[in-house]
């Protein structure tokens, strides 16, 4: 119970240890807009990490600047341009729309026409094949007759 | 309709094999610098081991290696020897010192040589920041108008020269060789 106690312990001071360095905001807006740009921005060194996550030293930078500048006036807008003038779109985990994201942003429409379009031939071809069917029946039903009667 | 429909699943497949085939050949690590193509952006930092300071029109003439380099960065370690290799060759390599503690800058320079034409001290990294820098070491290729040219993020290595860097140097380094 005790040895329990005590790696639970361990595990929970590691933990806390590895927080992230945190800022004193102004004020809650700043705060919140600080988390959620930090969470948006992509560390390029690690580069499957938002800059919220990463513990990498330009992560830690990138964080401080963010902090820097919201506390300075600057727009969300303006703190991304600054970084995207540096890092590139790369930083973006929402890249804006250009030759290069044009795909990536309209591929979802694309595959949504073409699901439509293929579910609409697959009813229009049931509905012939349907009418084609009912067709052939008349035309035996037709012939039974004719050919039963034949005058 | 019905032979070219027999192919459908051939050509799916063979689809698939390219786009595979390109995704394993893709680096996603490759990340070309934000700034080619732009003049260096502004600063004034300290040259190491000097009073003096150096800014973004000093480093104009000609084409120029800027390595960022740090004491604490083990892959430039690694790549210091071929670095004095190549400015051994004539090739200008100007140093910046990123993150770093000038004094044991200035002991790794007497130690292991000095390839630098000079090195600037960004101690807080702001200008790495300005310059895109996200590690080190890092190797940027600038014009003899110091515009960026090339950005090569690890270790700068004979294959690495070869490939990506020697080709904008070339004239300079022919040039540089008549003198």
């Amino acid at each position: 119970m005790v040895r329990l106690l005590l790696s639970l312990m361990i595990f929970w001071s590691a933990q806390s240890l590895a927080v992230i360095e945190t800022y004193e905001f102004s004020s809650t807006d700043l705060e919140l807009r600080y988390k959620a740009l930090s969470q948006e921005l992509r560390c390029p060194k690690c580069q499957n990490q938002n800059i919220a996550d990463s513990n990498a030293p330009i992560s830690r930078d990138l964080r401080a600047i963010v902090h820097e500048q919201l506390e300075a006036g600057a727009t969300d807008e303006e703190i991304i341009e600054f970084l995207v003038d540096r890092y590139g779109e790369f930083v973006r985990y929402r890249p804006g729309m250009d030759s290069n994201t044009l795909w990536l942003w309209s591929a979802p429409i694309i595959l949504l026409i073409m699901a439509v379009a293929v579910v609409v031939t697959q009813i229009r071809k049931d509905r012939d094949r349907q009418t084609i069917s009912s067709n052939a029946e008349r035309a035996n039903r037709l012939r039974e007759k004719f050919d039963g009667d034949p005058s | 309709m019905q032979p070219l429909k027999r192919f459908l699943p051939l050509a799916a497949f063979l689809l698939l094999v390219v786009l595979l085939v390109r995704g394993l050949s893709l680096d996603p690590t490759e990340l070309p610098s934000a700034r080619l193509g732009d003049s260096l952006p502004d600063f004034n930092l300290p040259v190491l081991g000097e009073s003096v300071s150096r800014q973004a029109e000093d480093w104009q003439g000609e084409p120029a290696l800027i390595n960022v380099w740090a004491t604490w960065c083990f892959s430039c370690r690694v790549e210091h020897p071929y670095l004095l290799e190549l400015a051994q060759k004539g090739v200008t390599i100007y140093g910046l010192n990123y993150k770093d503690d000038p004094e044991k800058a200035l002991v790794w320079l007497d130690d292991l040589g000095n390839p630098y034409t000079e090195t600037v001290v960004d101690k807080d990294g702001l200008f790495g920041l300005d310059l895109g820098v996200y590690g080190a070491p890092e190797t940027y290729v600038i014009d003899g108008l110091g515009v960026v040219r090339h950005r090569h993020v690890g270790v700068v290595n004979e294959q690495v020269w070869n490939e990506q860097l020697a080709p904008y140097f070339e004239a300079g380094i022919a040039a540089g060789g008549s003198d």
